[in-house]
This record gives C-alpha cells, structure tokens and sequence, in this order.
C-alpha cells in the first residue's frame, strides 16, 4: 500500500507524518502521533467518541482518511485547556458531573465546543441537535445539556 | 446530629477522576503505548450457533506473510468459571453459540490479523438449536452440556446434569395450594424479555505479556481484576503471583466487564508468542455478538390478595435464558429465586428459578442482575392484582411493600429500610393523583409506578482489603482494588479516608490502574458493592493509619490517645491544646526528648472488611436465616404518551427514589438515579435479534439503537431517603444497579394506564404497540 507523508497542524504544532492510503485520522492521531484522548467506539461514525475538529468543524475521525486531511488544522480534546486552563465547557462539566466512565468525554465535548462556536447561546433543541451523535451510556444526557447550557452563560468555547 | 466530624460525609466534593476525564488524560487501556513489540490479533468466531467442530486447518493462516500464529483450542481442556465451570477459552470439540471464538490469530498489524482468520478453515457438522428457555427445560430438547455432571460447581448452586438446566432454585414457604381459595383476587401472567447488551461505550480490550520467566502480565478493561486473574490462573495452572492483572479506569462496565469475557483468549495467544505483548481489541460488531448479555427470561407468576388487599400467596416460574455457557447466569437465577417476590411482604410463596443452556450468547451479569429481569413481570401482575381487587396501584404497593424486620421470602429478617417514604415521595413528584392531558389529539397520556428492591448477589464471603498509605509532605495514596467504571468508587473512598484520617479532601489521591501485583483484594466490582464492602475496608484502613499517629504523637506529649483527634492535617489535644502539624512526622515519626532517639515511622494502614454472617439456604425450601447483606429499595413513577399514529412513546416524566442508607456523596447518587433511568428507559426498547440460524441481526449502533440525547424525558426527578444499616460505613449501601430496575414495568404500566393494553413482552417496539393499538381498535 501506498505511503504518504502528509503534514497536520494538531492543537496549534506542526506534524509531519507518514501514513497509508487506508489509515483512518483517528488511527493517525492515536497511534502515530500519541494523541490518546480521542476514543475509538465503533470505527463505523455511529458514536461520536472520535469526534475532533477539523479547521473548527465536529468530524468523527474514524470516518476521515488521513490523506485527505493533509496541512488541515486538528483540534483534538488535550487541545482545549490552554497551559492548565479549562474551557468553559470543561469546567462545566467536571462541576454539573457531566461525565462518569468518561470514554464519551472527550467526543461530546469537541461535538459541544463545536456547537458554541458557531452558536454561542444555543437552545436546548440546539444542544440536543449539535450532539445527538454522540452516545452516552452513563449520565443520561441531562447533566450534559445543562453543562453546554452553563458554559454558553459563562463565556462559550473560548 | 452530626454525621461526621470534618462534615465530608454528606457533601458533594468534586469526583477525583473528572479532571482529567475532561482533558483526555484519562488513561484506558487501548491508550497504553507498547511500542513497536506490540502484536495484534483477531479472533475466528463460530459462523453457527450449535455444531460440533470436526476438523481446523491453520495451514493457510501460518502461511500468511506477517502471521505469527494462530491457536485453536486443541491443547486446552480446562474449562473457565465463576459458579460453574463449564466454558473452554477456544472451543475445540463444540460450538454453542454464534460467535464463539475458535481459534486466535496474532500477527505483525491489524489488517493481517483480520486476513489471516478468513485463511483459519474449519469444518463443521450443524447440530440442532434451541434459544428459547422454556422449550430448552422439555426432554426433546438438544442437550447443550452433555458433561453438566461432571463440571465443577460452587456449593449453593445446583444443576441437573442430563438436562439442559444449569441451576434450580427453589423456594417453599407456607402453603400456597390451600391459599388460593381464601383469595379474594387473583392475577396471573406470563412475561417475557429478550438478550440485551451491555453496550459500554469502550469495547474489551486486553493486551497480554508472557515472559521467558513465567511471568503473564495482562492489561485488561476490567471490573474485576482479581477474580478475573483467579479464573484465568485456575484455568491455565498458572500461580496467582504469575499472573499480573492491570486494570486502568474502565470506559462502561454495567456487569459486562466482570468476570471474564475475552481475556483469557488475549492470553493463550500470548503464551504463542512469547515476549511480545499481543493486543486483543473487540471491534463494535464483535462488542454486540462475541461478548455475554442479560439474559433472556419467561416468567409465569400467579399471585392472589384478600378483599382488604393483603397479599397472600405467589407462585413462579422463571425460566433464565442463560445462554451457552451459564458460568455466571447460574447465580443471577438463584439470586432471582431467593428475591423472587420483589420487595413485597408475601406469607405463602412457591417458588422455581432456572437457569437454563440455549444456543445464545454467554448470559451474564447485567446491571441490577436478574432484578431488572424479574421486576419486569412481578411489577405488572401487582397493577393487575391492585386492579382487580379495586385498589390504587400505589395504594395498593403502600399496603404491602416489605417493611424493616418483616419476615421475607428466604425466612430472614428485612434489613432496615423506608420503601414507603420511597412510594410517597415518587407519587407526589409526578404528581400521581392527577390526570394530565394529552399533549396533542393523537396521544393518549399515562402515569404508571413500579417498586423494586435487590440485594447485593454474590457468595456469601467477598473480601476487600484497603491500604492507606502517607506521603512526606501529609498527602495520602490509597489503595483499592474496587474499580473506577464511572459511578464514583474511587470518589467515595477518598472521602471516607480523609473524613476518618482528618485530612483535607484534596489531599488524598486513590491509586489506579488497579494492579493485582500491588493492589489490596477486591472480590469485584459488581453488586454495588463498593460503597458499602470497599467503603468499610477503606474506613479501618483509615482508622488503622489515624491510630498510628495518634499513638506516636501522644507517646511524644505524654498524652493519651483519646485526648487526641486529627483535624485539617493537625494533631490536636483537646486537653493540652498542643498541635502537631501531619507532614515530616507521618514518614519519619518524632523525636524523644532531647533527640534521644526516635519514635513512629512509615504510617501505612491496613484494612479489611469480609461479610461473616451469611447463612445457606436449605436447597429444598430456600429458607435460611440470612440469605444476603441487605437489600437496596426503591420507587419509581412515570408519567408518559403514546403517538396514536405511530406506537411511538415518549417518556414525559420519570421519577425515581431509593433508599441509600446514607447518602456519602449526595451528587454522585443523583448521577446514578439520572443515568440509570435513561439506562432503564433505553433497555424498554432494546433486544438483541436473531435470525433462525441464530445469526446476530442487529451487531451495530444504527440497528441496536440505545438512548441518545433526544430520546431522554423531558424531566427526570432523582431523589433518596437515608434509613442506615448497622454493618455500612456511616449506614450506607449501594444503588449503582438499582436506578434502572423498574423502569421498565414502570413504563408499562403507564402505558397500560394511557391505552388500557397490557404488554407482556419486551422490547416495547413502536410497530408492537401500534399493531395491537389496532388489534383493540378492530376488536373495540
């Protein structure tokens, strides 16, 4: 199989990288470049727990060839606190228990920063639109919605 | 009263795992980094649900450039088994169910791996199937286990070889027959529920090492490390301090990560390939069809009251589709039987609880194990019984729920507990007296309730141990082998280590992964059974440690112990009003007088707490003086509305209330209650499905749909009373699995309310409730 070196920019650093035809961004990210946060929970684009963001966009990044993301930018979840600094959403969600096994968190969140970027005072049928993509097995959503709710109050993605 | 001296218990601190659950630091297993050693591997699974294997060619597999080799399971006799033990790693002579692996291939990447097990040829001769339980009790039935009698089984359970029934639980109390006659109402029913899948977010995942010097070392997503590395050990010879179990946080257990499922698959593989560690991942498609399930159930219950409503006989019949292999399923049937009135106070009950061998997947624990299962039917036959005798159902429950020190069903005095605070306080938050409107013309509305109660099941004697170890500076590691799967454990025991040592909160850190090579024993993290079994070993830990201190630093004032007590990481006397900051004298204790010497050292404590008071059970009669630790109650009430046009339903309102003993972590309770409604909600409409061959149908998350955002109700009421038991710390119990008991009749019964039809079987499928909408229509 074909080799390609492809060159990323993930959470504001430059990667070079050498990748098959075949391989997945999730794939790349996780096991070529040590960025572990983002999940894998079916390869298939049916869970949301790969979600990062690609020039600010929600993508499942099992769902996305490597290739094709050539000299994009790559936001994954350990791109959001800023030197120790959680978001708003992040906060958000440790203090309203928006998460417990914690293997969705990270998708939900990229999936919810996402969401107040574009719409930094969603509804909660935004909210409910934005992430209905990612599943969740643990809280039952509600903590999460309030949590995007609170963050949206307190200063949105950042 | 004051519940705790540094007011900890009680409070909702922040969970210590959330920070870094929220920045992706949070390590699982498929995160740890091998390297370039790592191998890969796939499974060869069985294409039928019932044949014998008749021969496995490798050849081809071997052959494939990259492969590094391929296992069958032609060397391995022994079985594995918590309770039973009846099921190969590999099957080698039979397969019985669709997806049973047969044969492991590891190779140099991934995409090999997958190509290689196409190569792996196996010839099979397809015997006949069978998948439901009860047809699989009758003597025609193709016999599953014909060496039933000869497995190794656990001492209160009991199979009947020659059968395909794999335990009978029995009870026998009073008499039933002579009853009915002085009934005044009756109900009966038969009800039904399909497999179900756990559906944890994170699939299994194991990594196993084994090295020239014996040593197997095996990194799994894991509930139970412990008892995962016993089975695995007993099974394949290897001694316990060979075998190293690491268990990093879990992404989703709900009982589908205890025991073992894959894992020992991980490590024979392993054992082929020497000194390169050999990955093991499900894929999603694998998650649904190769692991274990809730099992299925057939219930036949006849119950029967006085004119007054008092409850006076009951007669059962479940029948547990274990599946395959019933390693598990055996002690989730007799957990059944010896629960099988639900939280009623019931003086006449006969009583039969199987689990019984189908061609289906591995049943196995699942949250609330059997409870779920059993409620469903028991639930709907007390509406039916309420109604027929012309009482309210919540009236009706109010009368008869089990109370604190009723003789129940097993013979045994009920633990403290409030059920009616329960009722009362999930009637008034949904309003139960009144009857709302329909939110549109083509809806009907309903509310409907459901009680339940369970017991933590699980063998009379599981330990755990709890080591509480200082730093220099007065910070505390703790350690656990109890795991963190999401619901708060490794929360709970930080705030009762830092309340009993008098130290701050944040000062305390609970060690993970969890690692059987340093880890205190925990039996398993199932039953929700850490706040309370865990939850006292951590407390004696922290008491041993607290005793330490004091002894050192009161030989150091010439004081007496009891004058002393620690506060914010301060020896204080009361007496003396001395104080003796925690830091440097926790590692290097205190000088004598003049540095005449020193005294203390090392503060490590240790502690341990083991249930002691269990009783068997007599296996004709179930009766004994203790069946189980205690049991957890709780009400739910729901109010919802069902699309006239569609079957569709929509879960309006759903409260919930339980009885926690005492609530340690009053946030981390309403984080079960919430998640566990939707998960109760979610498993209405959930089955696994299978075609006649007994393929799996529906191995996806677009075809096994659970609960997403837009599904959930649009309020959910969470709520708990605090009625402490004597042997939990500060009075408290479990309610990991209870949330999501009853939710399910609790929506029938809503739904019985909104449209006046009983549905006896699960999944409540839109097209089901819309075929017999029109059913009711044509036959008015």
């Amino acid at each position: 199989m074909a080799i390609h070196a492809i060159s990323l920019i993930v959470n504001g650093t430059k990667e070079q990288v050498q990748v098959p035809s075949n391989m997945t961004l999730i794939h790349t990210l996780r096991e070529k470049l040590g960025y572990t946060g983002t999940k894998n929970g079916c390869e298939a684009g049916e869970c949301g727990a790969c979600t990062v963001l690609v020039d600010g966009e929600p993508v499942n990044s099992c769902l996305v060839l490597a290739v094709e993301m050539d000299s994009k930018e790559i936001t994954t979840i350990e791109g959001l606190a800023d030197s120790g600094q959680l978001t708003p959403l992040q906060e958000a969600f440790a203090e309203l228990n928006a998460v417990q096994c914690g293997y969705c968190t990270p998708g939900m969140l990229m999936a919810a920063t996402a969401l107040l970027s574009r719409n930094p005072y969603p509804s909660e049928g935004d909210i409910v639109e934005a992430l209905v993509g990612n599943l969740c097995r643990c809280t039952g959503y509600q903590r999460i919605i309030d949590a995007v709710q609170k963050a949206s109050r307190n200063g949105g993605a950042r | 009263m004051k519940i705790s001296e540094s007011g900890l218990i009680g409070k909702s601190v922040p969970r210590t795992d959330v920070i870094d659950k929220v920045t992706g630091c949070a390590v699982f297993v498929d995160d740890i980094q091998f390297g370039p050693s790592l191998l890969h591997s796939r499974l060869v699974r069985s294409p039928y649900p019932h044949a014998l294997i008749k021969r496995i060619s490798t050849k081809k597999a071997e052959e494939l450039p990259g492969v590094r080799a391929v296992v069958t399971g032609k060397d391995l006799t022994a079985r594995l088994g918590l309770y039973l033990i009846d099921r190969p790693i590999f099957a080698s002579d039979r397969v019985r169910y669709y997806g049973e692996p047969v044969a492991g291939v590891v190779a140099n990447t991934e995409d090999i791996a997958v190509e290689a097990a196409k190569l792996v040829k196996i010839d099979y001769e397809v015997l006949p199937a069978i998948y439901d339980p009860v047809e699989s009790t009758q003597p025609d039935a193709p016999l599953l286990h014909p060496d039933l009698g000869s497995y190794t089984v656990a001492n209160f359970i009991f199979p009947e070889p020659g059968t395909n029934i794999s335990e009978h639980f029995k009870i026998r109390k009073g008499d039933v027959e002579s009853s009915w006659s002085n009934c005044a109402a009756l109900a009966e029913g038969r009800f039904s529920l399909p497999p179900i899948e756990h559906v944890p977010l994170e699939t299994h995942t194991s990594i196993a090492l084994s090295e020239k010097s014996g040593q197997m070392t095996l990194w799994a997503s894991s509930q139970s490390p412990f008892a995962m590395r016993d089975m695995i050990a007993q099974c394949l010879g290897i001694p316990h301090n060979k075998l190293r179990v690491i268990a990093p946080l879990v992404g989703g257990g709900f009982g589908g990560k205890a025991g073992v499922t894959m894992e020992a698959c991980a490590v024979v593989m392993a054992q082929a390939v020497e000194g390169r560690p050999v990955k093991l991942r499900l894929t999603r498609e694998e998650e649904f069809v190769g692991t274990s399930v809730r099992q299925s159930l057939v219930s036949e219950i006849k119950v029967g009251c006085d004119k007054d409503g008092n409850l006076l006989a009951m007669e059962l019949t479940y029948y547990f589709g274990g599946g395959a292999y019933n390693d598990y399923g055996v002690n989730i049937a007799r957990a059944a039987g010896y629960s099988c009135t639900g939280p009623y106070d019931v003086p006449n009950v006969k009583a039969d609880s199987l689990c019984v061998y189908t061609n289906h997947p591995v049943g196995s624990a699942m949250r609330g194990f059997g409870m779920p299962e059993i409620h469903w039917g028991l639930e709907q036959i007390m509406d039916q019984l309420a109604e027929n005798i012309g009482m309210d159902p919540a009236e009706f429950r109010l009368k008869n729920c089990v109370r604190t020190d009723d003789e129940i069903v097993t013979g045994m005095k009920m633990t403290p507990i409030d059920l009616e605070a329960c009722i009362d306080k999930v009637s008034k938050a949904i309003d139960w007296e009144k009857k709302e409107q329909p939110t549109a013309p083509n809806k009907k509305r309903g509310k409907g309730i459901a009680i339940m109660w369970k017991a933590p099941a699980m063998p009379p004697n599981p330990g755990s141990a709890a080591v509480v170890r200082f730093n220099e500076d007065a910070t505390v590691n703790v350690e656990v082998g109890g795991q963190e799967l999401g619901q708060g454990s490794f929360t709970i025991a930080a705030q009762i280590a830092a309340e009993t040592l008098g130290v701050p909160y944040n000062s305390v850190t609970v060690s993970s992964p969890l690692d059987t090579k340093y880890s205190p024993y925990e039996w398993q993290t199932v039953a929700s059974r850490l706040t309370w079994s865990m939850g006292n070993a951590v407390k004696a830990a922290a008491e041993d440690a607290r005793t330490q201190i004091l002894e050192t630093v009161a030989d150091h004032w010439g004081e007496e112990v009891d004058d002393l007590t620690i506060k914010d990481g301060l020896v204080i006397s009361f007496k003396s009003e001395r104080e003796q900051p925690l830091d440097k004298m926790v590692i290097y204790g205190l000088p004598n007088e003049d540095f005449e010497g020193w005294k203390g050292g090392p503060v490590i404590g240790r502690g341990h707490f083991m249930p002691t008071y269990v009783t068997n059970l007599d296996p004709e009669t179930g009766q004994g003086t203790r069946a189980v630790v205690h049991y957890t109650v709780g009400a739910q009430a729901v109010d919802l509305e069902v699309d006239l046009e569609t079957g569709q339903l929509e879960v309006l309102n759903i409260a919930s209330a339980y009885d926690v003993g005492r609530a340690i972590n009053p946030d981390l309770i309403m984080t079960q209650i919430e998640g566990g409604a939707v998960h109760g909600m979610s498993s209405a409409f959930e089955a696994l499905k299978f075609n006649e061959s007994g393929e799996v149908l529906n191995p996806s998350f677009v075809d096994y749909r659970i609960a997403n955002i837009a599904d959930i109700p649009r309020k959910i009421h969470g709520d708990y009373v605090e009625t402490p038991i004597g042997d939990g710390p500060w009075g408290a119990r479990g309610v990991g699995e209870h949330v999501m008991v009853q939710t399910a009749p609790a929506i029938a019964n809503a739904l019985y309310d909104a449209v006046g039809i009983r549905f006896s079987d699960l999944p409540l499928s839109a097209d089901k409730i819309y075929l017999a909408l029109e059913r009711k229509n044509e036959t008015g």
